[in-house]
């Protein structure tokens, strides 16, 4: 251990009080210590990130401090005095106000509404619209929206209604700020409008908790950094005085290595799969494809831009309006998912929660699922070889788990997003498409699954995977393919693949590009 | 292996049992010759084997219903297509055919409503609760169309012998009923359906994207529904010699779903047990006898009945068990004890 625990930077211009000091906070689950002696102190002003892998202890401990678990030991300081809260309501009415990644606002609801749920200004006893709805202007005209509160939230992009529940934390709170990845399903311009009402709260002297993946967020707008390994805090940081570098090797206990890519191998292999002219109308212009053995395609593209849908009509997830699919030089109807498994193909979805794992069902379950489902449900897998072939993906993709038995929904988002792995490697698929893999997961499963993808090529198998991630897809594609406006507009091979080259195809005009 | 799994299966049940023992020790104290059994005239007669035998057809329906709650459905039309189902067998003796033609008959026509239920679930994804409705009220409909409008009696020894015969000594329901629920509750643990039924009811979306082709499934849980419905309709109507349209299977369908949710199946699907629901039918059928053995006054009977089941119900709520949970985990924290020594043992197997 390089680093020194003790020291614990403070941000400059932090001569008053701690607006609140939590320490020595533990929390014990059965079988698990979630957190352990952890201390945190938040200056006012200050914009501090909590930082981990997932299962690190980040939510449990945003958990303690909004009272909606109850810690096993610590102290927690208001404003130097001592608080218990026993349910969020309760924190919130101390000061401390938290916005979740998803929103939890009542989308059909009015945004004046959702503002004053619960506290609305009354007259006579009744609400008074009117000056609901132009009190809510005046508040959110501070928070730089100029929006219609008398519409219905939904009316609004996720940013915005995001901005909404900062409104309503910070209106009913005003202390402390808690934000736990508000700006995973944020595009680049709305990031910029969130951190725009982050930097004005900070100036109005609040303390703000800032949970993220993104580390080029952390230091945009962050002045310092409490890092969490297994429930332990690893080190506070000011972040004027260390480098992105510097954090990783905290959060992960090791050094990133730098993966070199190797383009060879690339369409050396034979042919898997031919697509032609697949598409649906409104979803995805018609489209072809070759596919070589132990190829890797990556899928670029801004958000809507069609990624998604070309991975769910290859699957079958959405039936094509037409087109052909060839298979080692067979055609092939692929109407539904069931069709698409047993040709050999498997597909990771975007959405893990809603379109991936099975909540309730144990890990071991979700891993042999779809190897069952296509065995058919009069032939069970014998109960020792489910083990074996639970036990074996656990063990090479390192999925962190108490038990086989527990509940998918209990793992954190990495290890689901392995175990979703395991589940199709599981039916050793010809052709795996990966929409999103790194999605809202930590770094240290982020490069394991770059890692993997790695190995799959290498041992033949082909892939699609759809990213946002510029740096991630030049790592492993073998061929880009870049989607605009729901139609492919470039392909990009060998050197051309370069993050540049797809910033550029994915923002030129097609027009303009062919002058 | 097997051992674990009835030993998984004994935890599972465990709050079923110790409700079952209560409401059997409330009869006895009620009425202390309640396990009395007796066998005369080649037949067993008690009240713990009227427990049994009365409550065939809530254990019937509670089987299918089982089902089809774990795929997040309800089957409101059970108690609709036993009247369907027992017009139809009485209704075929009664034009000369044999008991055998009229039970295929019968279940035919449950195979048929239960069919109609799960393409409406399934195919045209209507919510369960509403598309369900449909045949529960038109169903009693349709079976006063077979009776047309009368109470159908037969005297057909065969038919008369499902509801009020005996085979080695034990009534024929109570056969049927156990057999059927061993079968089922054997046959969804030893294939993949209950996996497959149980991710239904979890995920639907995931479960198709994994290759589960939950539309088949899902007709096909409904359809079993039906069929045990109709065979609950056949017995009840066995039993009274006669198809009474409007009464046979009267508001069944909701002491079914009960039996289910004592059972300990959540309503929003997912994991189930058949066998805890059956112990659930029979908690419900314990609780009608002792409200009968002690005597009281008919008008209490429903009150009485609500009252306990309420209680069984706060017994079984997430707030009890909860606390239940906290007393029996009291003490000092075990966790970090058990926890640090793990590795230290690890290595030193690994030295060894």
């Amino acid at each position: 251990m390089t680093d020194d625990t003790a020291q614990i930077a403070t941000p400059p211009g932090a001569q008053d009080a701690p607006m609140l000091r939590a320490i020595g906070i533990s929390k014990f689950f059965p079988g698990t210590i979630a957190l352990d002696d952890v201390a945190l102190t938040l200056h006012r002003g200050e914009v501090h990130a909590l930082l981990g892998e997932n299962g690190a202890g980040k939510s449990t401990l945003i958990k303690c401090l909004t009272g909606a678990y109850k810690r096993d030991a610590g102290v927690i300081e208001l404003e130097g005095v001592a608080i218990t809260p026993t349910s969020t309501a309760e924190s919130q009415h101390l000061g401390i106000g938290t916005v979740y990644q998803e929103v939890n606002l009542l989308p059909n609801l009015t945004v004046a509404e959702n503002l004053y749920l619960g506290r609305q200004p009354m007259r006579g006893g009744l609400v008074s619209r009117r000056r609901m709805v132009a009190e809510a202007r005046a508040v959110l005209a501070d928070y730089g929206l100029d929006v219609d509160p008398g519409e219905p939230l939904t009316r609004y992009s996720v940013a915005v209604q995001q901005v909404v529940a900062i409104a309503r934390a910070v209106e009913m709170s005003g202390k402390v700020l808690i934000l736990d990845e508000p700006t995973a399903s944020l595009d680049r311009d709305e990031v910029q409008l969130l951190f725009s009402v982050i930097r004005k709260l900070k100036a109005r002297g609040l303390a703000i908790v800032f949970v993220t993946h993104f580390l080029d967020q952390v230091f945009e707008i962050s002045d310092r950094a409490t890092v969490l390994r297994n429930g332990r805090v690893v080190g506070t940081r000011l972040l004027n005085t260390v480098s992105q570098h510097d954090i990783v090797t905290l959060m992960l206990g090791r050094q990133l290595e730098a993966k070199v890519h190797d383009r060879q191998g690339g369409t050396a292999g034979e042919m898997l799969l031919e697509v032609a002219d697949l598409g649906k109308r409104g979803m995805l212009e018609p489209f072809s494809l070759a596919l070589h053995k132990g190829e890797v395609i990556g899928l670029a593209g801004l958000l809507g831009s069609g990624r998604t849908e070309m991975a769910n009509l290859l699957f079958g997830a959405v039936p094509a309006d037409g087109g052909t699919l060839r298979m080692h030089g067979k055609e092939i109807r692929v109407a539904n998912p069931r069709d698409a498994v047993r040709h050999g193909f498997a597909l990771c979805p975007e959405d893990r929660k809603t379109e991936g794992i099975v909540g309730d069902l144990s890990v071991r379950d979700n891993i042999v699922l779809a190897l069952q489902a296509r065995q058919g449900w009069m032939r069970p897998i014998p109960r020792a070889k489910v083990n074996e072939i639970a036990e074996h993906y656990v063990r090479t993709l390192d999925i962190r788990l108490a038990s086989l038995d527990m509940p998918i929904r209990l793992l954190s988002g990495g290890n689901q997003q392995k175990a979703l792995l395991a589940r199709w490697l599981a039916t050793s698929p010809d052709f795996l498409i990966l929409d999103e893999p790194t999605r809202g997961i930590d770094v240290g499963a982020h490069a394991e699954i770059i890692a993997l993808i790695e190995t799959l090529r290498e041992r033949g198998m082909s892939l699609l995977v759809a990213s946002s991630e510029m740096e991630e897809l030049v790592a492993y594609s073998t061929r880009v393919i870049v989607l605009r406006d729901r139609r492919q507009v470039a392909e990009l091979t060998g050197a051309q693949i370069t993050a540049d080259n797809i910033v550029h195809a994915i923002a030129d005009d097609p027009a303009r590009g062919a002058a | 292996m097997m051992a674990g799994a009835v030993q998984g299966l004994l935890k599972r049940i465990m709050p079923q049992l110790v409700i079952l023992a209560a409401a059997l020790l409330l009869n006895f104290i009620v009425f202390p010759d309640f396990f009395h059994v007796d066998f005369r005239n080649g037949r067993l007669f008690g009240n713990i084997i009227d427990v049994l035998n009365r409550g065939a057809p809530t254990a019937l329906l509670c089987i299918g219903m089982t089902l089809v709650i774990a795929t997040r459905g309800i089957d409101l039309s059970v108690g609709a297509v036993m009247a369907i189902a027992g017009a139809t067998a009485a209704s075929l003796v009664v034009d000369g055919h044999g008991w055998f033609t009229a039970l295929i008959g019968a279940l035919a026509t449950g195979a048929i409503c239960g069919f109609w239920n799960g393409i409406l679930v399934a195919v045209l994804r209507i919510q369960p609760i509403v598309a369900t409705l449909v045949l529960m009220v038109a169903g009693r409909g349709v079976a006063q169309l077979i009776t047309e409008g009368t109470i159908l009696t037969f005297l057909n020894p065969g038919l008369i012998r499902l509801g009020a015969g005996t085979i080695l000594g034990i009534p024929t329901a109570i056969v049927i009923w156990i057999c059927l629920g061993a079968f089922v509750a054997f046959a969804v643990r030893r294939t993949a359906l209950g996996m497959l039924i149980e991710s239904i009811g979890i995920n639907e979306a995931s479960s198709r994207l994994a290759g589960i082709n939950s539309r088949v499934l899902l007709v096909c849980v409904y359809l079993v529904s039906g069929l045990c419905a109709a065979l609950a309709g056949v017995i009840v109507a066995a039993d009274i010699k006669g198809a009474d349209a409007n009464n046979a299977g009267l508001w069944l369908e909701l002491d079914a779903i009960l039996a289910v949710v004592i059972g300990g199946n959540s309503l929003l699907g997912g994991r189930f047990s058949i066998v805890a629901s059956l112990i659930g039918a029979l908690i419900i059928q314990s609780v009608n006898s002792v409200i009968l053995l002690s005597g009281m006054p008919p008008e209490f009977n429903l009150v009485i009945k609500a009252i306990l089941i309420l209680g069984i119900l706060v017994i079984q709520s997430p707030k009890v068990s909860y606390i239940w949970y906290m007393l029996r985990a009291s003490g000092p924290q075990p966790q970090p004890d058990r926890k640090t020594p793990r590795p230290h043992r690890a290595t030193e197997e690994k030295t060894q």
